[in-house]
């Protein structure tokens, strides 16, 4: 079982010759290694992470407190930015003020950074690269070099979206659906303005996560090693099988669309623009006959299989910890499984529940608000099946598992508040509301991002040879639970109140002090809550301090694991040295059981890993 | 460890591993220009009138016999692969490239004529299609008002599109005598170029995304027939595999070509 422990083995893997012949440009920049491309996923897109979430402190802060300039840095922000993006406070004249054009460019490229710069090339490009290979027993992804283009590919478009907050005009600011005709007449003067960029810089990341996705399904496929039937294999394989064909099937016609819209921006067609469209008074000079409604369709075919692409990882990596952690059995492993795979086909018939409001007719919103409703019984079974494994586990809390068990409320609170926008009548009154902004958010923030947490806090004695500390990480998880709680819970109030989602001045302008005569006007706790929540907000990013201290710390000076399986698992990623060397395995793997043989009666121990041979 | 099954099938999917790779990659570009086609469908229904006629068919006709053609001694390069015959691969994979070079060629003349085909839209609500003296490229009216040019020399095209009667237009065949048409009772200029109509802006963004897969595959291609061979004296068999792989994607793109000859052409 454990062939070899970690002293004697962990000198070896620097003798091994793959490693020896590789200088570091070829060791660490442009590998081929899985598990140095993922964590050069891992990195940057922690990186994108507090980019992300930087933009939106910003906005927080204008939210909260509209028209004041920004306490720190606001002077450096102008001299980078320009006047027209930050402007001076009315009454002092500092500097600092986010003008409405920064505001809305922020708005864009804070979903735009977090939905395809951060949350999916960590879930799916870091910890798929990372964990996959090992855990189906193969050497490496099965076109490495594709897998090394699909890193830069993403880095590339990652600079490309940096770069357009500098150009003349700033960077896109449309929204993160860049809905036309709107996306195609703002910085219409300018020849390349932030639009374009987004554009090219999509493309970019589309070709990306195909690359991505051919590789993870040929090699799921093809290198699984042998006794690794389908039904072998651990769940967050299925995960990442599933949001691979999301990743494929999905992503091309928002390709598609792209081209189509960049064809609007640079070359005058109308695609999307309706003839008679009149912008700023002035009749558009274009030949007109295109549909708006047309991106809105292809944007969001891509866009709810993604909401899909950046859920499911997470269960995987929440399913793994839970029932190592648990010491039990995955309770219904096939039921997950099944589960997993109907929604990945039903995500692909929901996405108009997006578009309710462009009055594409009763008959297609029933259609989708039908389908709507179907995935969330999938959505239910496997929540209920991690709930369920629970029961009568010795449970051990471990920061890991810490995240995985917040996960579960989380997103089932992410889960449950989604109904009523999957539903035409209420959706109607709720959409473009700050609800929506808390729904997804809860579901993606303390859920996604919480397992990719407990994922981290989990494989890092596999990828490093060292533990995280637990002490840290139990301060990182307490607050950043609080705090999640603190920012998200009351935009569902807000949201209810009828507060709208791209308001500048966080609703100011329609609130009972200023505008007391508007039926409907945000009464003073509703308002108060902007204030709130931006300290939340703040809290939120000073809990992840000890995270990063952890992180970096810990990969130099963190407690050494002394055994190749530290958690006692039982999945294949165990069996390798520690950390695993270019190749991953000393010998051929093989799989003689299921993934989650815990606590199997009769058995010398509480786990009976998948590449022990003999009997328990 | 080295990665398995780089040039052996699996056992139990039967397959290697780039041909697995190349059907999910097809997959994708199955919905890649799936969109395009549904967004092609959605604009025509859309469209209030949906110009037709105005492409060159025996032109079209020829290269879906062109690319047909490559599509056949691509198979056939494989197949000679398969019989142990290097220089007939040589022979018919230089056939299939100078086939897409031809395809390349003959669009390339396509758009040109597009490029300086001209529809002008007068201010009495007359429209007149045809070529401006000197042949420029991309002309409309606002470049007329950037390089000050306060009227053009229009030859109309005979026959089959309105002619305004006061200019004069040649009614059968040919080309007209040039007309000067003034600046200022024009209200819209033209080439046949994307911005001129939905109808262009897909025919161009079809046909140019295609053109970037023939670009692409017959690099690939010529990349496997010149430098790549040389794998034929190493690893024969991952060499023949290669040109299948090659091979399934040339047909793709051929079979994309086949949907858009009747689509843009014929319909």
């Amino acid at each position: 079982m454990q062939a070899t422990s970690h002293a004697t083995h962990h000198d070896h893997a620097h003798a091994d010759p793959h490693h020896e012949e590789l200088g570091f440009w070829r060791k660490y920049i442009f590998s081929t290694d899985h598990k140095i491309i993922g964590f050069q996923y891992l990195l940057t897109a922690l990186v994108f992470l507090m980019i992300g979430f930087g933009l939106i402190a910003l906005m927080r802060w204008q939210l909260a407190y509209p028209g004041r300039a920004i306490p720190i840095g606001g002077a450096l922000l102008e001299r980078v930015l320009g006047p027209d993006m930050v402007g001076k406070e009315a009454v002092t004249g500092k500097i600092g003020v986010i003008m409405p054009d920064l505001y809305n460019s922020f708005g864009a490229m804070h979903g735009t950074i977090m939905v395809f710069l951060a949350i999916v090339p960590l879930a799916f490009g870091a910890f798929g690269n990372f964990v996959t290979p090992l855990q189906i027993g193969a050497p490496d992804m099965t076109f490495p070099r594709l897998n090394m283009a699909s890193y830069w590919a993403y880095y590339l478009g990652g600079v490309v979206m940096l770069i357009s907050f500098f150009i003349p005009g700033g960077a896109a600011k449309s929204g993160w659906t860049s809905y036309s005709p709107l996306a195609t007449v703002v910085d219409a003067q300018y020849d390349i303005n932030g639009q374009t960029l987004w554009l090219v810089g999509m493309v970019l990341l589309i070709t990306s996560s195909l690359l991505g996705a051919v590789n993870f399904i040929t090699t799921i496929i093809q290198l699984r090693a042998k006794g690794m039937t389908w039904m072998r294999m651990p769940f967050f394989v299925w995960a990442q099988f599933v949001t691979a064909f999301l990743l494929l099937l999905a992503f091309p016609p928002l390709e598609a669309a792209g081209i189509m819209q960049l064809m609007d921006n640079v070359f005058d067609t109308s695609f999307f623009l309706p003839t008679g469209l009149v912008v700023s008074g002035k009749p558009l000079d274009i030949s007109g006959g295109g549909s708006p409604l047309l991106w809105q369709h292809l944007f969001w075919f891509l866009g709810h299989p993604e909401v899909y692409v950046l859920i499911l990882p997470a269960m995987g990596i929440v399913a793994e910890v839970i029932a190592n952690n648990t010491r039990r059995p995955l309770w219904g492993y096939k039921t997950l499984v099944y589960s997993v795979i109907t929604i990945g086909f039903l995500s692909f018939i929901v996405w108009a529940h997006h578009m309710y409001l462009t009055g594409m007719g009763t008959k297609i919103s029933t259609f989708f608000q039908t389908t709507t409703m179907m995935i969330s019984i999938p959505s239910v079974f496997i929540l209920s099946c991690l709930f369920i494994s629970l029961w009568g586990g010795s449970i051990r809390f471990n920061t890991p598992m810490l995240f995985a068990l917040a996960f579960l409320p989380m997103f089932g609170i992410g889960g449950l508040t989604g109904l009523p926008l999957g539903f035409n009548a209420s959706d109607i009154y709720l959409h473009d509301t700050y609800y929506v902004i808390g729904h997804f958010h809860y579901v993606v923030a303390p859920g996604t991002i919480f397992g990719l947490f407990a994922g981290i806090y989990y494989w890092f004695p596999k990828a490093t040879g060292r533990f995280m500390n637990e002490f840290l990480g139990k301060i990182h998880f307490v607050f950043s639970l609080i705090f999640m709680n603190a920012v998200f819970m009351p935009m569902f109030v807000q949201g209810m109140a009828g507060m709208s989602r791209r308001m500048y001045d966080g609703g100011a302008t329609y609130s009972l002090e200023k505008a007391p005569e508007v039926i409907g006007a945000l009464n003073e706790t509703v308002m108060r809550y902007n204030i709130s929540i931006t300290h939340a907000a703040i809290g939120l990013g000073l809990a992840q301090i000890p995270f990063i201290i952890n992180f970096f710390w810990s990969m130099f000076a963190g407690k050494r694991v002394t055994s190749d399986n530290p958690w006692q698992a039982t999945t294949l990623e165990w069996c390798t040295p520690t950390p695993p060397p270019h190749g991953n395995f000393l010998k051929e793997p093989a799989a003689y059981r299921g993934p989650y043989e815990y606590s199997v009666p009769g058995a010398a121990t509480d786990f009976t890993p998948q590449f022990q041979a003999e009997k328990p | 460890m080295d990665i398995p099954y780089t040039s052996k099938p699996r056992p139990d999917t039967g397959l290697y591993n780039a041909k697995v790779g190349i059907w999910l990659f097809l997959a994708s570009e199955v919905m890649l220009f799936g969109a395009l086609f549904s967004s092609y469908i959605l604009l025509r229904i859309g469209a209030d009138k949906w110009p037709s006629g105005l492409l060159n068919i025996p032109i079209g006709t020829f290269n879906t016999a062109v690319l047909i053609t490559s599509s056949v001694t691509v198979v056939m390069a494989w197949a000679s692969l398969k019989m142990n015959n290097f220089p007939k691969f040589k022979l018919y994979m230089g056939i299939t490239i100078l086939c897409a070079l031809a395809f390349l060629g003959i669009k390339s003349i396509e758009y040109k004529d597009k490029f300086t085909h001209y529809q002008v839209w007068l201010k009495d609500g007359t429209t007149q299609t045809g070529h401006i003296e000197g042949n420029p490229y991309f002309l409309n009216h606002n470049k007329l008002d950037a390089r000050k040019l306060d009227h053009i020399m229009f030859r109309s095209d005979g026959g089959h599109v309105v002619a305004a009667a006061e200019h004069g237009g040649n009614a059968k065949g040919g080309h007209a005598a040039a007309v000067k048409i003034e600046r200022k009772d024009i209200q819209r200029l033209s080439a046949y170029v994307p911005a001129h109509s939905t109808y262009f802006a897909i025919y161009f963004t079809l046909t140019a995304l295609h053109a970037l897969h023939v670009v692409g595959g017959s690099l690939v291609l010529a990349f496997f027939w010149g430098p790549g061979s040389k794998m034929w004296k190493t690893d024969p068999e991952r060499f023949t595999n290669r040109i299948e792989v090659g091979g399934l994607f040339w047909h793709f793109v051929d079979l994309v070509w086949i949907f858009l000859f009747p689509v843009l052409y014929l319909l």
